[in-house]
């Protein structure tokens, strides 16, 4: 065991309030996947570029593996185990990553609903160049992005209650 | 990818985050965003014992207009900056160059103060402030000075700033209304550093320029001020003559390295146009 002192940290995370003692080097990724054992934020690169590992900290999109554990303190914290409606269902987001076929293999797709649920929070109607840009910090391999897409505009039709024709490919 | 160990502080004033940086000397940095920090530590290239998080301190955030001045506190993030109506009124290639930073993720929590202390060449910001003529205001256990941009870069990771010391803001000097603007910015991919880049600002009077400053990004050690580019176009009615020598100018000052990015003398070529292209766009939108 190091001798450095290990660091209390409080955070609300997916609506529930945690309480942990943490090494101060311990990335925020490592902290949610092994002490919260929440494992839908993934590990993709660990170079800040591939976007899997993205969650919600104060309203904005994070890269967890970019960020100490320790810098969260306080911050709430939303990952994709707290995506779901209340009640269960799926969120208008993943009801269009499945109606679109947002996704192939899945590995990204954690971060791309989060990353997508913080973007339709700031613009509930974006075109599709904002959503572009929008998700530029997430890779996907699989997809090709065309269904990522239109699976987040149809999320953002039917938040705002109107329709969303396009059918998937 | 694990960072080494560290002890962690996160003071909630300037003066007691410079106290625990004069107390442990280099053994000690400031964390801010951390994501130029954080990847060199996990690459152990960086691996301070101490870790001072400015992310307490409030009085290092906002946007302030003082007269024909406006200072950044150095917390403020590179999306806080997008975000900004007094910067998009006054300011607005602030803006420009931050949504051709890395990604938005990264935007919201990357700072400009991080950005400009780095001293990493692949940075936009120094050059950017380098164009616009900012200083920093630099607060160290003796009090605070002021150091303009332009003075500031030594070398890679080298800069004036003290180990002990904090930057506390940028402080900009607001350009005239009607002012032309461009940050021009060649890269491979959303998220990478520049190939080459150009900031330009300038302002015409009935067809001549009467101000006009180049800064050009990662196509050197550190950011470049451009001052004979500048000079060259300053008084001219940006003939196709006058903007090829402006050009030739910016373009003798580069020493790229070769990478990945390309060749030296492809990027020197490249840091030419992206000149050119700024030029074009900041003349477009200058008010006569
Ligand atoms: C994938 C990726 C792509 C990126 N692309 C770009 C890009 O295209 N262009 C670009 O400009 N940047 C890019 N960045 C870097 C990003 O903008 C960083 O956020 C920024 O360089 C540093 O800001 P920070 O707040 O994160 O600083 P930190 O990482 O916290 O700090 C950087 C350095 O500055 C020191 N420091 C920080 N704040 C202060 C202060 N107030 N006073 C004194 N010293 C201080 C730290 O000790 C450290 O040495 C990219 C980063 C990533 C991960
Ligand atoms: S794992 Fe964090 S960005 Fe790839
Ligand atoms: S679905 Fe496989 S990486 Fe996106």
């Amino acid at each position: 065991m190091s001798d450095i002192e290990q660091i209390p940290v409080t955070m609300t995370v997916n609506g529930k309030k945690v309480q942990r003692f943490v090494e101060p080097r311990t990335l925020l990724i490592h902290f949610l996947r092994e002490d919260l054992n929440l494992t839908g934020p993934h590990i993709g690169c660990e170079t800040s570029h591939c976007g899997a590992c993205t969650v919600e900290m104060n309203g904005m999109s994070v890269k967890s593996c970019t960020l100490f554990a320790v810098q969260a303190n306080a911050a709430e914290l939303t990952t994709i185990e707290g995506m779901a409606n209340a009640d269960g269902t799926l969120s208008a987001l993943q009801e269009g990553f499945r109606q679109m076929h947002g996704l192939q293999c899945g590995f990204c797709t954690p971060g791309m609903i989060t990353r997508a649920h913080t973007l339709l929070q700031e613009n509930p109607n974006p075109t599709e160049d904002e959503i572009r840009m929008g998700i530029s910090g997430n890779l996907c391999r699989c997809t090709g992005y065309q269904n990522i897409v239109k699976a987040i505009q149809y999320a953002a039709a039917k938040l705002n209650g109107t329709d969303f024709q396009e059918a998937a490919e | 990818m694990i960072p080494g160990e560290f002890t962690y502080h996160r003071p909630s004033s300037v003066a007691e985050a410079v106290a625990i940086l004069a107390n442990h000397g280099d053994e000690a940095r400031p964390l801010s965003g951390g994501h130029s920090l954080i990847p060199m530590m996990k690459l152990r290239m960086a691996a301070p014992e101490h870790l001072v998080d400015l992310g307490g301190i409030a009085t290092l955030k906002g946007i302030s207009e003082d007269g024909d001045t406006i200072t950044i506190g150095a917390m403020t993030t590179q999306h806080e900056l997008i975000a900004s109506d007094l910067l998009s009124a006054k300011l607005p290639i602030i803006g420009e160059t931050s949504r051709l930073i890395a990604d938005p993720q990264i935007r919201y929590v990357g700072t400009l103060g991080g950005n400009v202390a780095n001293g990493d060449p692949g940075n936009d910001m120094p050059a950017l402030m380098q164009c616009l003529d900012a200083s920093y205001v630099l607060t160290g256990p003796d009090g605070e000075r002021q150091v303009a941009a332009r003075a500031f870069y030594e070398a890679a990771y080298f800069t004036a700033l003290a180990p002990e010391e904090i930057l506390t803001s940028v402080r900009i000097p607001v350009p005239a209304a009607g002012h032309g603007y461009a940050y021009e910015k060649l890269k491979r991919k959303v998220g990478d550093y520049a190939t080459a880049a150009a900031a330009i600002v300038l302002t015409m009077n009935g067809g001549t320029v009467s101000m006009c400053s180049v800064a050009l990004t990662n196509v050197a050690d550190t950011p470049l001020f451009a001052s004979e580019a500048g000079q060259i176009l300053t008084g001219s009615t940006l003939d196709a003559e006058t903007i090829k020598r402006a050009v030739a100018a910016a373009e003798a000052i580069t020493q790229p390295a070769s990478d990945g990015r390309g060749p030296a003398e492809y990027r020197t070529k490249m840091a030419g146009i992206m000149v050119e292209r700024a030029l074009a766009r900041a003349a477009e939108r200058a008010r006569s």
